[in-house]
């Protein structure tokens, strides 16, 4: 595979299930890496991918095995190579496409909305679209407003597309597989903090895992319990999901009982799933690094309150950005990110409410 | 120069062809839609931007063509998904947003697409450049044959699209024509008081493709024109601008009595439907008597394809919530 040495995480196992503790990028670039090698349709088009292996690396080594006629450099030209890569789908191949941080999406969201997104539909089914693209979200490191937001909403609330966003090592690589052969347009995103790509520091513990050496997939549209609990229900996203875990820690050491959920998939939406949880919890704190109104967060709560109102015991807390542009200083950053002692306070506000 | 007869009765069918069914719908689209006009109103819901005065420049390119060619194409489709042989019932169908359309009465008029055909249209400005681009791509990496063509208004020009997708057609020398319709306007703006060139096909050895500019809304040159393109395309020479002088006889859309095109800007507003058919006739390609036998066949056959239209169902409601997700 690649030339490169294996990174430190990587310990080498010997036997039959040879599986790795890994970071959520090379966890999804092995599963691009099969794809490509066991499908011709499949190839890699973005900005520096070739060479450089993508910003975030998860094409890393893959310009040198496939060579440049598969893993393609494009030019500063989004929604141009964006719109080429639908017209490619169409006609049979399937893309996989990096847009390196989310926030550039406005310079082609035609291509991904109006084209990419609605072709199926408007061609009363003709013309599949099968495409992944993978984009890097999150702040929390002095990015500011431009280079750190989510956009889960922005992307979400558009239909003809299904987004995700895996929050440790073995999603990454199953939710890739299940993106690549999917038959739909699918965007795959991945908290840059949580990802494991070298610029970001300290490895998030709770987002790495064994992940098998073989292809394996991990289906959309269901939740996964990262910790079960009985008092209170935190659904995630992203890196929220692992802000969640530590809340859990803390109110654990107050006696209380929380439930941790990632929502991972938030196109389809494991509407049943989120509201079993709430069912048996009777509280919720939905934690989303995106914007608090008209969110994934509103979309969550109202879901739970269409199926049964009088489900919950307190009324549900939201902890997002608070409508705000993410501001570059570290004190103010900080502030507004749904960090784990918002998550707590949220936490707590639900059980003060009995 | 000279085309084979059959190949000039042949523009000139399909050319009487999209003028009929382009006459056909304005009849259609008036219905109940006075005295108080309303987009959404009678049979034929809906913008509709129809082809007056274009139909040369599908006739002529798409008679260049082979089958395994690719066509994506603007919110002013008609003319070339005419001439590349949509079907015309379908179609009809699909613009009275009946179940029996394209693709069941989900797109109208401005978003046609016949897999058949590999025809494709959009209502976004110049953003089906891409797809056209990726669509040769696709080609090339599969081996096959095919070369991809993308028609755009010249106001459509002045896009970031068209910049970024023709400079990615000249970096990998993509089998592809840019097809420039230059009728001078962007719905009210001329093309003086919107860009900077006079000749959109002259941007063209900035991008590593050739230029071409063909004078005069001729079919027979434009299809001489689309045949060296083609030639290029297919012998790894890569894209070509083509820019086509035409003219827009109609209004913007249905609505728009374009009263802005007087004075000198409507001296070269001619219909160059009667133009070639008077000129097959001085040619001897046609007899007056076959003239009229070929309008009046091909006006049953459209006639015929809006009554099928109309009588069609229209979708179950239910319909709606169809066809999101493969």
């Amino acid at each position: 595979m690649s030339t490169k040495e294996a990174a430190p995480w990587e310990s080498p196992t010997s036997g039959e299930s040879r599986s790795r503790s890994l970071t959520i990028c090379r966890a999804q670039r092995e599963a691009v890496d099969w794809e490509m090698a066991h499908d011709e349709r499949v190839f890699m088009m973005g900005e520096d991918v070739a060479g450089f292996g993508g910003v975030f690396g998860t094409a890393d080594g893959l310009g040198d095995k496939f060579g440049a006629d598969r893993v393609i450099d494009m030019p500063i030209s989004e929604t141009g190579w964006i719109g080429m890569a639908a017209g490619a789908a169409m006609e049979g191949m399937r893309p996989i496409i990096e847009l390196a941080y989310v926030d550039f999406i406005g310079v082609c969201y035609n291509a991904i909305v109006n084209h990419a997104a609605k072709t199926y539909f408007m061609s009363g089914g003709q013309f599949k679209v099968p495409m992944v693209l993978i984009s890097g979200t999150g702040a929390g490191y002095s990015n500011a407003a431009q280079h750190s937001q989510c956009l889960h909403a922005t992307l979400a609330h558009m239909p003809g597309l299904k987004v995700v966003s895996p929050t440790n090592a073995y999603d990454a690589k199953g939710m890739m597989h299940t993106a690549i052969r999917d038959d739909n347009f699918v965007v795959f995103l991945v908290h840059k903090g949580a990802s494991g790509v070298g610029f970001m520091g300290p490895l998030v513990k709770t987002s790495l895992s064994d992940v098998p050496q073989e292809d394996y997939t991990v289906p959309f549209g269901k939740i996964k319990v990262y910790r079960e609990g009985t008092d209170v229900t935190i659904a995630g996203v992203g890196l929220a999901v692992h802000q969640a875990l530590e809340s859990a820690d803390s109110l654990a050491k107050m006696g209380i009982s929380a439930e941790v959920i990632d929502i991972r998939s938030l196109v389809p939406l494991d509407r049943g799933g989120i509201i079993e949880s709430v069912a048996k919890t009777g509280r919720l704190v939905v934690a989303d690094e995106d914007y608090h109104s008209y969110g994934v967060s509103g979309e969550v709560i109202a879901s739970v309150i269409e199926h049964d109102a009088t489900i919950f015991k307190a009324p549900p807390q939201r902890v997002c950005i608070p409508d705000v542009s993410i501001p570059f200083s570290r004190p103010l950053e900080y502030s507004i990110l749904p960090l784990e002692e918002r998550i707590t306070s949220a936490a707590l506000k639900t059980i003060e409410n009995v | 120069m000279s085309l084979p007869n059959s190949i000039r009765r042949s523009m000139f069918e399909t050319m009487v062809r999209s003028r009929f069914w382009d006459d056909r719908l304005t009849e259609q689209y008036w219905i109940d839609k006075t005295p108080v006009f309303a987009f959404g109103a009678g049979p034929l819901p809906g913008e509709l931007h129809t082809s007056h005065g274009q139909e040369p420049v599908g006739a002529g390119v798409c008679a260049a063509l082979s089958d395994e060619d690719m066509i994506t194409t603007g919110h002013r489709p008609h003319h070339i998904a005419v001439a590349r042989g949509v079907d015309l019932r379908e179609m009809s169908a699909e613009l009275f947003g009946k179940k029996a359309g394209l693709s069941g009465g989900r797109g109208g008029h401005m978003h046609l697409y016949d897999r058949r055909v590999n025809f494709s249209s959009s209502g976004i400005i110049a953003e089906g450049l891409g797809p056209a681009a990726g669509m040769a791509f696709a080609r090339k990496m599969q081996k096959k044959s095919g070369v991809a063509l993308s028609f755009l208004g010249d106001g459509a020009v002045n896009q970031g699209a068209f910049h970024e997708v023709m400079n990615i057609v000249g970096l990998h020398k993509l089998p592809f024509i840019c097809v420039i319709e230059d009728n001078k306007w962007a719905v009210t703006t001329h093309k003086s008081m919107s860009t900077a060139c006079e000749r959109n096909s002259d941007r063209a050895e900035n991008y590593g493709m050739t230029g071409e500019f063909v004078e005069g809304n001729d079919p027979e040159l434009i299809y001489l024109a689309t045949q060296r393109a083609l030639e290029r395309a297919r012998s790894g020479e890569g894209g070509t601008i083509l820019e086509i002088e035409t003219v827009r006889l109609s209004g913007h859309f249905m609505g728009d009595p374009a009263g802005y095109i007087t004075g000198e800007k409507s001296e070269y507003q001619v219909d160059p439907v009667p133009v070639y058919r008077a000129r097959l006739i001085d040619d001897g390609i046609l007899t007056e008597q076959e003239a009229s036998d070929t309008e009046r066949v091909i006006g049953a056959e459209v006639d015929e394809a809006i009554k099928f239209a109309l009588d069609a169902d229209y979708p179950d409601a239910r319909d709606a919530l169809n066809c999101t997700f493969a």
